[in-house]
């Protein structure tokens, strides 16, 4: 296997580097950042990579686009542990930290089956509650969902 | 003029819960005021729910206001599957108001971001009945002359039950201390703790109704213990009798002291406390008719 600094970098000039995602969870990373729906951006996509601290990672790799903060901080729900790395001339510039935001807007689904947002087309919304586990409380329901309730739309 | 939803009992700050109070107690002094002449208000009941229904219309019809809607859903539209959007869509076109009961959680604040006219809430599934809370505070600020550090005390279904949840939220800008009398598989949820916990409102839970408690009251709100509730049906037969308040227990309770329930009752009440002074739950349902009053009024922002 190629060094470490070469598996994160290598040929991505300009661009965002998604690092140390839980194997288990790419999808959900493309899922909460859209990126499905890029249409002009070079994207790789990598899992079940060897990793010291983790066990299995994958990386997202897209050239050509700068994240910011908040769709960063989208990966709070479902990969708090991912590293972001900016990419310009082959060089990181920028580490971002992935931060629990106030408010998170569609995303995960209202674990509360009553809930109007499970009933018909209602985008859900929440506000944070708690940081550290994740709580929401749905803005429609005002019932709680909590991290280890998450399912991902 | 501005107007404003009621779709959660949290929508409303301490100042105008105090507001809409006094509107309600001049209401009640001068309950026929043409104020509405013109409007038409939409009463959708998705659900049925007569007592809730006929409050709110009588409301309406106080104030000189048309009624459109229905009184439950299978003579309406949403029969065939019409969503609850475009049901709103289409009434919004045609009333200054919306007054509506859903059995779905977070329907009527659903509504209201759809709606271009005010919204009130008047029961959306096990989640919010902020009217309910409205005139239980009205009846509380009456008969005990101000909200501001009661000794309220809960009997019941603390753990389902919606009204003392709103209750709770409600009187806790007033400087409370609560009383929680519940078994335990019906006891006041972590949640409604922690935010009591939060604003350093002191509760205290009992699992029985003794004097001690009933005597340090200023209000006895009682509540509905549901067979329903029980996964153990000989836990309940346990407990049902409990929690049946009779007057004979009121002996040593405060003179102020007045006894709530947001009707109807099943058997917690026994009938001979009917004719206690003490006894309040008829006239609390009265009392809902002049609290709905002051609540359309301030969601048209008339007065
Ligand atoms: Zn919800």
């Amino acid at each position: 296997m190629a060094s470490k600094k070469e598996l994160q970098v290598s040929a991505i000039e300009n661009g965002t580097v998604i690092d140390h995602i839980p194997a288990d969870k790419l999808f959900d990373v493309i899922n909460v950042l859209c990126i499905d729906k890029i249409q002009n951006n070079a994207m790789t996509f990598g899992t079940n990579l060897k990793s010291n601290q983790q066990g299995k990672k994958a990386i997202v790799k897209i050239w050509d686009k700068f994240l910011e903060d908040g769709e960063v901080n989208k990966l709070a729900l479902v990969a708090p542990e991912a590293k972001i790395n900016i990419i310009k001339d082959y060089e990181v510039v920028e580490k971002k930290l992935v931060q629990v935001p106030d408010n998170v807007d569609g995303i995960v689904k209202c674990m509360n089956p009553k809930c109007v947002t499970n009933y018909e087309y209602v985008p859900t919304k929440f506000t944070v509650v708690n940081k550290s586990p994740i709580v929401l409380r749905c803005r429609y329901c005002e019932k709680m969902t909590d991290q280890q309730n998450f399912v991902i739309i | 003029m501005t107007t404003r939803c009621l779709v959660s009992i949290s929508d409303y700050s301490k100042e105008e819960i105090i507001e809409v109070l006094q509107s309600a107690s001049e209401f009640e002094k001068n309950p026929n005021q043409r104020l509405l002449e013109g409007k038409v208000v939409a009463s959708l009941f998705f659900e049925p729910s007569t007592r809730t229904r006929l409050s709110f219309e009588t409301a309406i019809n106080r104030l000189g206001g048309r009624i459109i809607g229905f009184a439950d859903a299978s003579s309406s539209s949403v029969q065939k599957g019409e969503t609850l959007k475009d049901t709103i869509k289409m009434v919004d076109n045609y009333c200054d108001l919306i007054v509506m009961r859903h059995p779905v959680e977070g329907a009527a604040r659903y509504a209201s971001e759809v709606a271009k006219h005010p919204v009130i809430n008047a029961g959306d599934g096990a989640n919010q009945h902020p009217s309910q809370t409205m005139l239980d505070l009205y009846s509380i600020y009456k008969t005990q002359g101000s909200l501001e550090n009661l000794n309220i005390c809960m009997v019941g279904d603390l753990k389902y039950g919606r009204t003392v949840h709103s209750l709770l939220q409600a009187m806790s800008h007033f400087h409370p201390v609560f009383h929680f009398v519940a078994p335990k598989e019906l006891r006041m949820p972590d949640e409604y703790k922690i935010y009591l916990d939060e604003l350093g409102i002191p509760y205290y839970e009992h699992t029985e109704l003794s004097e001690q408690v009933m005597n340090i009251a200023d209000i006895l709100y009682m509540t509905r213990v549901q067979k329903e509730r029980f996964a153990d049906l000989l836990e309940y037969e346990k407990v049902k009798n409990v929690y049946i308040l009779k007057n004979s227990m009121l002996n040593g309770t405060k003179d102020n002291l007045r006894i709530l329930h947001p009707l109807p009752r099943v058997g917690e009440i026994d009938v001979d406390v009917d004719d206690n002074p003490k006894a309040y739950y008829f006239e609390q349902a009265r009392n809902g008719v002049f609290a709905r009053q002051a609540i359309i009024c301030k969601s048209l922002g008339i007065k």
